[in-house]
Parts: C-alpha cells; structure tokens; sequence
C-alpha cells in the first residue's frame, strides 16, 4: 500500500502510510490503541474506503468503483475479526459454506467437503453443526479463520484476533495461526501477544498516530540497546502480564 | 331456542362469509409480510431518497385510519379513472396498511443487527444486496417475528372493516342475517367466536413458526 491516508470524524486516522508485504511474510502492527491499526487494516480490503492512496495486490490496483473487481478482490482478502462477526444465524460448517455457495458459486456438495476440509485444519470439525451462540469464544475466532481459509485467500488480515478471548483460549487460536504462518500464508496482524511476535514475525510494524513510527525485525526492535519505541512498548505489556500473573 | 336459525341461516352465511375473509386475510398476510420486508430494509439501507419515499409511505398509512384508506381506494380512485371491484379494493387497501406496519417491525429487526455481520459478510465479498438477502434479512426476520405475528393477528381483526366497501366477508354477512332476524346479540358473539378461532389458529401457527425457525442465540427459549 501507498501513502494510504484516511480521515475519519475530521481526525486524521492515517497519515500518508505505506507498507509493503511479500508473499510468505507475517508482519505484526503493533502499537497504542487509537493509533490506526485497525483503520489500517480494514482501509486495505476497503472496508473503510481510504480518502487517498492506492493498494496493490500483486501490483495490480483495485478500481473500487468497479462493484465486481472490488468483490473480487475482497474475496482474496481474508479478514480475521477481534469479535469473530460469525454469522449469528447460521452453524459453524454454514459459515464457512455461504461465502463459498453465493459468492463463489460453487455447489452444496462440494462447498460442504471444502469448508469440512478448513474446519478439520482449525480442529472444530467436531463442532460443524453448532451455531456461533454454543461455541466459546477460542472456537468461534477458529471458525472464522476456517470461513476466511476456505476463499483461498492471497493474503489475511488478522485485527487482533485473540484480545476479546479468556486467557487460557488464546493458545489454540494463536497455535492456529502458527500454522498458517509455517504453511507460508501472507498475513498482516495487529496484536498484543508479544512473545508471538518475538518468535514469528518476520517484520514488526509500530503505529502510533496515524502513522508508522518503527519498523524492522523483531530481534533488532526489541534489543534493550536498540532504544526503540517497541522496546518501551513491549516491556510495559510485559510489565502487565507478570502483574496479572 | 329456535335452532333452525343457526343451522340454516345464520351458520351457512358465516362460513361463506368466512371463506371470503380467508381469501382477504391470506394473501394479504402474505404480500404484506412480502413486501413490508422490503419496505423496511429500504427505510434502514437505502438512499437518503429512498428512505425519504418509504418513510413518508409508512407514515402515511400508519397514520390515517384504515376505513379513510379503503374509502379512497374504493371512493376515490374512481375520479381519476381507476375503479377497483370491493374484493380488489379492500385487499390493496390491507395490503398497503400491513406492509407498512410489518416494515416499522423489520426496521427494528435490521437496526438490532450488529455491524460486525455487514463487514464480516463484506469482506468475504459478498455484494451489498447478497448481504442482505442472505446474512442480515435472515437475522433480521427472526428478531422481528414477535412483532409481525402480531401484525397479523391485527390483520385478521381489521380485515372486518371490509364490508364498509361492500366486501361482504365474515361481518359483512353476520351484520345482513343480524338486521334481517333483529338477532344482534347472538349473531355477534357468532362472529366474535369465529374470529377468536381464527387468531387462536394463527397464535399456534405462529409458534410453530417461532419454534421450527429457532436458532440458538436469538431470544430466549
């Protein structure tokens, strides 16, 4: 993306952003809350329509304007939600299959196979038949990565996909996306789990004010010599942690 | 007691008179849900021009009475050349009146819906009208189920008001044997009794409906 800008309620959101992924990256946005992470994420698959910039997927624009290129583009563009947004009304294996049926267009059949396939990945195929109301909140974000899995996408979004979950349901959701990211899915995520990023990320990404103040390598950004704001960042989440623990 | 008046008179007359309401009431129930869903996700989505139209639409016939309604469909629209036979006239007029009522339900429907379902849909890419049609309409229904049943258990009840304009149903019939035999009291606990069975009927089905559309997390079972 290039010098995305975005203002929203007559405040800046994001300030001229730019940033880059190569396939097979995971990078993590991290910073304070407000700082445009997830007006970010969401201005890529123009969720929220940016007022100025451009966004490339495999250098090609998207003219949203064009209703169907831009559906077409959402489609290889998953997007993880913090508070999942399963569709209440239908079950787990009907999440993963509408999107399949009526905007892909593929049949009953085989959309079922498929999205059992993804739900199997996720490790919620037992849970097929339950609706988002009887699942917890681990299983429910799992489904929807199965829902956003099952388009193929070419990249995923991830916005803070384990901060509206209970402490001990963090793991099986972060243990998926660590699958992904080891079978090369492109992904960009906004998170606070700092020992994930320590150890996965190959970029961190530090927001603050609609802009990106810090970008690099885990273990360069994190060094106590390197003096970086990510430092400061992740020892005072870290200073938290231990506090609760 | 004179028994002969219920069973040769006043029965057959009423049953006719019935079959004539269900003929109102059904398709009228139907097409107003029909197109009181449309109506209402057009006040909550559409255009600020199409909100405007359908706003002042749902204003209009919830605000006037339904006899003024049925007057001028039957009344009225003959000085500008367009004459609707009663039956016509009074199942329009129920139409138009459910619709709007059956539309105020559904926009309340659509508003409880959180907006996570609309990006959640839109990021998979799904158009806006597939986003409604399947995702949020669906939700939406079920939140406003209680209110539209209602709706049409008022339907059943205010589609008496067809023999003003000559559509002879239910009371329209009772209200000629009652005149001709001075017989008010008893042919109208008749005709309360009938349309007490009817919403009865329609309470149950209703339910059944409630029941067999269920799904977990929408209200309280």
């Amino acid at each position: 993306m290039e010098n995305v800008s975005k203002i929203l309620g007559g405040k800046e959101i994001l300030k001229s952003v730019s940033l880059n992924l190569n396939r097979g990256d995971l990078k993590v946005l991290i910073g304070p809350s407000g700082g445009g992470k997830s007006t970010l994420l969401q201005c890529i698959n123009y969720l929220i329509p940016p007022d100025s910039g451009r966004i490339l997927l495999e250098g090609k624009d998207v003219h949203i304007h064009n209703k169907q290129e831009l559906y077409g583009f959402r489609q290889q563009v998953g997007m993880i939600f913090q508070d999942f947004n399963l569709f209440d009304h239908l079950n787990a294996l009907d999440n993963v299959t509408i999107a399949l049926r009526k905007v892909k267009k593929i049949n009953k059949s085989d959309a079922k196979k498929r999205a059992m396939i993804e739900l199997n990945k996720v490790g919620v195929a037992d849970k097929a038949d339950l609706y988002p109301a009887q699942l917890s909140g681990g299983q429910k974000q799992r489904v929807s990565i199965a829902r956003a899995l099952a388009m193929d996408p070419k990249i995923m979004l991830l916005d803070e996909p384990t901060s509206a979950l209970d402490p001990e349901l963090i793991g099986e959701v972060l243990a998926v996306i660590l699958k992904l990211a080891k079978g090369g899915m492109t992904m960009l995520m906004a998170t606070h789990q700092i020992g994930f990023i320590k150890n996965l990320a190959d970029e961190i990404v530090f927001m603050e004010q609609g802009k990106i103040i810090e970008q690099g390598r885990p273990t360069d950004l994190m060094d106590p010599r390197a003096g970086t704001r990510v430092f400061d960042f992740c020892s005072k989440l870290n200073e938290l942690n231990e506090d609760i623990r | 007691m004179d028994l002969s008046f219920y069973t040769e008179q006043l029965i057959p007359a009423l049953n006719r008179g019935l079959m004539m309401s269900l003929m109102l009431i059904i398709p009228a129930a139907g097409c107003g849900l029909f197109f009181g869903v449309i109506i209402g996700t057009l006040r909550a989505i559409g255009r600020p021009i199409v909100r405007n139209l359908t706003n002042a639409y749902s204003a209009l016939f919830r605000g006037t009475p339904l006899v003024v309604q049925l007057f001028v469909l039957y009344f009225g629209l003959p000085n500008i050349g367009i004459y609707l036979s009663p039956y016509s006239a009074a199942l329009l007029g129920f139409i138009l009146c459910s619709s709007a009522y059956h539309s105020e339900y559904i926009r309340g429907g659509l508003l409880s819906i959180k907006r996570g379902q609309l990006s959640a849909a839109q990021a998979l890419g799904f158009s806006t009208f597939k986003t409604m049609v399947h995702i949020i309409v669906p939700q939406a229904i079920r939140r406003a189920l209680p209110g539209c049943g209602n709706e049409v258990i008022y339907l059943i009840k205010y589609s008496s008001l067809a023999y003003i304009i000559t559509c002879i149903e239910l009371t329209g019939e009772g209200k000629i044997i009652a005149t001709k035999y001075f017989k008010f009291t008893e042919v109208f606990l008749f005709i309360g009794l009938y349309y007490l069975i009817m919403v009865t009927v329609t309470t149950v089905g209703l339910k059944w409906l409630e029941k067999k559309l269920y799904i977990p997390g929408f209200g309280h079972h």
